[in-house]
């Protein structure tokens, strides 16, 4: 049995690793829910869930793509539970953060962030692990319950999708920066 | 594909979603973590 010094260095070890993961959890629960305050809600419920569970964890695997998993199922939950909305809110749509978007001219973020609460939730959470957090299709597929070949889809409908909003098909970009409310 | 700034043969949403990501990412911790961090930094369950 491990001693009192082997779980405190253990301890650190994880607290030290998750707290290196909170601003990609932070990104990731944003994308999802497009809400910036229920986005950090959920990453701390994560982390704590993280921290909770770290007995399960294995040192030296994949922190970022276990917490993930922790903070998407969460978010699936919430969505159960509360049925929340998931239409951007008005600090997001007052982001007007403005990028050089490499061929295409300017492209506001605010942009990027509207087209991407237009996906179907099962492509967006696909498109933002494999196209903005980075992880393998291997590695998306586990953190969505899913097999590889549907998350392969998934991000290619995603791909279509966002083209067609984003760069030039005039009949899916109606009302691009339409006010919302709610 | 791991985040990084343009490449030059994607579309341009494909370098904007990375931006807005990344966005987030470089974004400081909130107040609201604080709370979270001291629970952590104690070592005990949360």
């Amino acid at each position: 049995m491990p001693d009192r010094t082997e779980h405190n260095a253990a301890d650190e070890a994880f607290r030290l690793e998750l707290l290196s993961v909170l601003p990609h959890l932070r990104a990731f629960a944003r994308g999802l829910s497009g809400r910036p305050d229920f986005a950090d809600d959920l990453v701390q419920e994560a982390a704590i869930k993280a921290w909770t569970a770290r007995e399960r964890y294995t040192p030296g695997t994949n922190m970022r793509a276990w917490t993930f998993a922790i903070l998407r199922n969460h978010y699936l939950s919430e969505l159960r539970r509360s049925k929340r909305s998931t239409d951007l809110d008005e600090g997001a749509a007052e982001r007007m953060l403005v990028m050089e978007a490499d061929q295409e001219g300017p492209l506001h973020l605010s942009d990027m962030e509207d087209a991407l609460q237009k996906l179907a939730p099962e492509r967006r959470e696909a498109v933002l692990l494999i196209g903005a957090s980075g992880f393998s299709y291997e590695e998306a597929a586990e953190i969505a319950g899913c097999p590889i070949g549907t998350m392969k889809s998934r991000v290619a409908r995603a791909r279509t999708d966002l083209a067609r909003m984003l760069d030039g098909e005039p009949e899916l970009t109606a009302e691009p920066r339409a006010r919302r409310s709610g | 594909m791991p985040p990084a700034s343009g490449r030059g043969d994607e579309p341009g949403w494909a370098g904007g979603l990375r931006k807005l990501y990344n966005s987030v990412v470089d974004e400081p911790l909130p107040d609201s973590f604080k709370d979270l961090l001291k629970k952590l930094d104690g070592g005990g369950d949360a």
